[in-house]
């Protein structure tokens, strides 16, 4: 049950994107298309599930020796190295799906969901359901996946809605960014709805 | 001077410099403020605990219970007998302009139907609308009932204390206990369960 | 002079991070629900930007070409983490408002860009200044939205109220208001460029 409302509080009523606002560049960048737009959720869900695991553990150890102050060098140092290498792995053992999630995977060391996610979950966050403040590894990991999904959702019904949006006739001033982001606004305001659910 | 080459040994060996230095200054910097940053929290700490009492005698009792937007963190000041001497948000996640009022909306004198500062705590203030005599938040029922039940689980836990210990309360004490009200919050659900949980012991199960 | 000059105004005006360069949109929405937020995010930005700029500048012939990214973050992940024990010791309120927003300094487009796109090319002195323009910028931009949604939303700036007390579009204080906000803001900005064109 407790599971259960991690996915729900994380995927609707804390949303990463359109509530916490992290993640904001792939979200604005990468959201043209529906298919590009799978394809990076799929990528950040992979990467971001892997990384609060590694960095969970990691601030263990900083805890343990009194390294605290440490942790946003060595959660970023991490991360980037760990997208590297799966990078290398990916590509050794997996082709296709190199070729599907390939090209995100550099993109993906500068997403502020990852570095976010990894310190939420490593230093407790308010933002999990039923008053759970310091997760463990389990919640921990349960609640990284769950905020990918959220991105990934927020991601593909963006792009959706974009592609909509190009075939549209838009003011000169209002064209890109602009526009981008006040059907972003539209979009926050509908998940808004989904707070005080969990 | 010219740039060094991007040979094996100096990528390594000017990545471990930088790290080496970076690590170094960090650890001096940490060293120099570590005292300081004890301070305010103690400091935080403290002002929490002298406005709550507000200057008078009593027992400082800290308290959480699940709101709107995420847990809501208190500290409750309770005098001898049991009246509510204040209260302070020391945490609190609410829709910005509506719920975050719990900050200030219960401890407004000049409005005696919201106010609890004064009142004789009895571990069952409600809201008007739950047929209790204190006047919610207009449009934030939820956070100001999760508001009153910490207030409660704090009376609770005050009373607990007080019968174990009511010779150890003399002086000015000013004792500091975390509780959460909503510790049970896997078994029930928003508003039905802290309303009437006696002590711990009861939430725990 | 007029090299210096153009350098500093540069990041204020024609490249904008926000405006101009389209950079650093987690900060710029999130911490922006006040004018004193969002110039508090900002002005950390900025002094992170101009100390890893100016450190970068002075180490960028010491850096071999292809470990120069890893490099400069651990210069900035160094500035930040200074800035969160700084910070955490003299203003624990600005730290507790900013949040994680804070540490996530690091993976600001804006820090690292200016890193590669400047700093390591171009002198100490030339890189401060670019530092300090992009990060007044930054802070510009970041006091700007931020006083527009205190107003909008709660009717005072920096505090002080401005319409009455009874005031409040609240929207604008949460999350869809950001987005929104910066959307129109910036059709305004891209407007005024056209016309100045």
């Amino acid at each position: 049950m407790i599971y259960f409302l991690i996915f729900i509080s994380a995927i609707f009523v804390n949303n990463i994107v359109l509530s916490q606002f992290l993640g904001i560049c792939p979200f604005l960048g990468v959201s043209k298309k529906i298919d590009t737009a799978l394809g990076m959720g799929a990528a950040v869900a992979f990467v971001l599930t892997l990384a609060t695991v590694v960095t969970y553990l990691l601030n263990k150890l900083l805890i343990l020796w009194g390294l605290e102050f440490m942790q946003t060098i060595l959660f970023i140092l991490v991360i980037a190295a760990l997208v590297q290498m799966i990078e290398i792995i990916l590509k050794k053992i997996s082709p296709s799906l190199y070729q599907a999630l390939g090209v995100f995977l550099p993109l993906i060391t500068t997403n502020c969901c990852l570095l976010g996610v990894a310190i939420l979950v490593a230093n407790g966050t308010e933002k999990l359901p039923a008053g759970i403040t310091n997760p463990g590894l389990l919640e921990g990991t349960i609640f990284a996946f769950a905020t990918a999904l959220g991105f990934a959702l927020a991601l593909v019904l963006f792009a959706g809605i974009r592609e909509q949006l190009s075939m549209n006739k838009i003011p000169k001033a209002m064209q890109g960014t602009p526009i981008a982001l006040v059907t972003a606004g539209l979009l926050a305001m509908a998940f808004m709805g989904f707070s005080g659910v969990v | 001077m010219a740039k060094l080459e991007s040979s094996f040994k100096n990528m390594v060996l000017s990545l471990t410099l930088i790290t080496l230095v970076a690590a170094a200054g960090l650890a001096a910097v940490y060293m120099v403020t570590q005292a300081q940053i004890e301070a305010q929290k103690e400091q935080a700490q403290n002002a929490a605990r002298i406005a709550v009492l507000n200057g008078q005698e009593g027992t400082a009792i800290e308290c959480t219970a699940d709101g709107f937007g995420g847990p809501i963190r208190l500290m409750v000041g309770f005098a001898a007998d049991g009246t509510i001497l204040g209260y302070e948000v020391l945490e609190q996640q609410e829709t910005p302009g509506l719920g975050t009022h719990i900050v200030e909306w219960f401890k407004d004198t000049t409005k005696p139907g919201q106010n609890i500062v004064g009142r004789q705590a009895t571990g069952q203030l409600t809201v008007s609308k739950d047929g209790g005599d204190v006047d919610a938040i207009t449009a934030a029922t939820i956070s100001s009932r999760a508001f009153l039940r910490a207030i409660n689980a704090a009376y609770a836990d005050w009373k607990g204390q007080q019968g174990e210990q009511v010779e150890a309360m003399t002086g000015a004490s000013m004792r500091v206990e975390t509780y959460s009200a909503d510790s049970c919050k896997g078994h029930h659900h928003e508003g039905q369960c802290c309303g009437h949980c006696e002590g711990k012991e009861a939430c725990h199960e | 002079m007029s090299n210096a000059w153009k350098t500093l105004t540069n990041g204020i005006f024609k490249e904008n991070p926000t405006f101009g360069l389209v950079l650093g949109m987690c900060p710029t929405l999130a911490t922006t629900t006040s004018a004193v937020n969002g110039m508090s995010m900002g002005l950390a930005t900025l002094f992170v930007l101009v100390c890893s700029n100016v450190v970068i500048s002075m180490l960028k012939n010491v850096i071999p070409d292809k470990v120069r990214i890893p490099a400069f973050i651990v210069v900035i992940a160094t500035f930040v983490s200074i800035l969160q024990l700084v910070m955490q010791a003299y203003v624990p309120a600005i730290y507790a408002t900013l949040g994680i927003f804070i540490p996530l300094i690091v993976v600001n487009c804006i820090v690292l860009g200016r890193a590669e796109a400047f700093a390591c090319k171009n002198s100490i002195g030339l890189s401060a200044l670019d530092g300090i323009g992009m990060g007044l910028g930054f802070t510009l931009a970041l006091t700007l939205i931020g006083a527009i949604r205190e107003i909008l939303g709660t009717g005072c700036v920096f505090g002080q109220h401005i319409f009455s007390d009874t005031y409040g579009a609240l929207i604008f204080v949460l999350a869809p208001g950001a987005f929104i906000c910066l959307g129109y803001v910036m059709a305004l900005v891209q407007k005024c460029l056209e016309h100045s064109k």
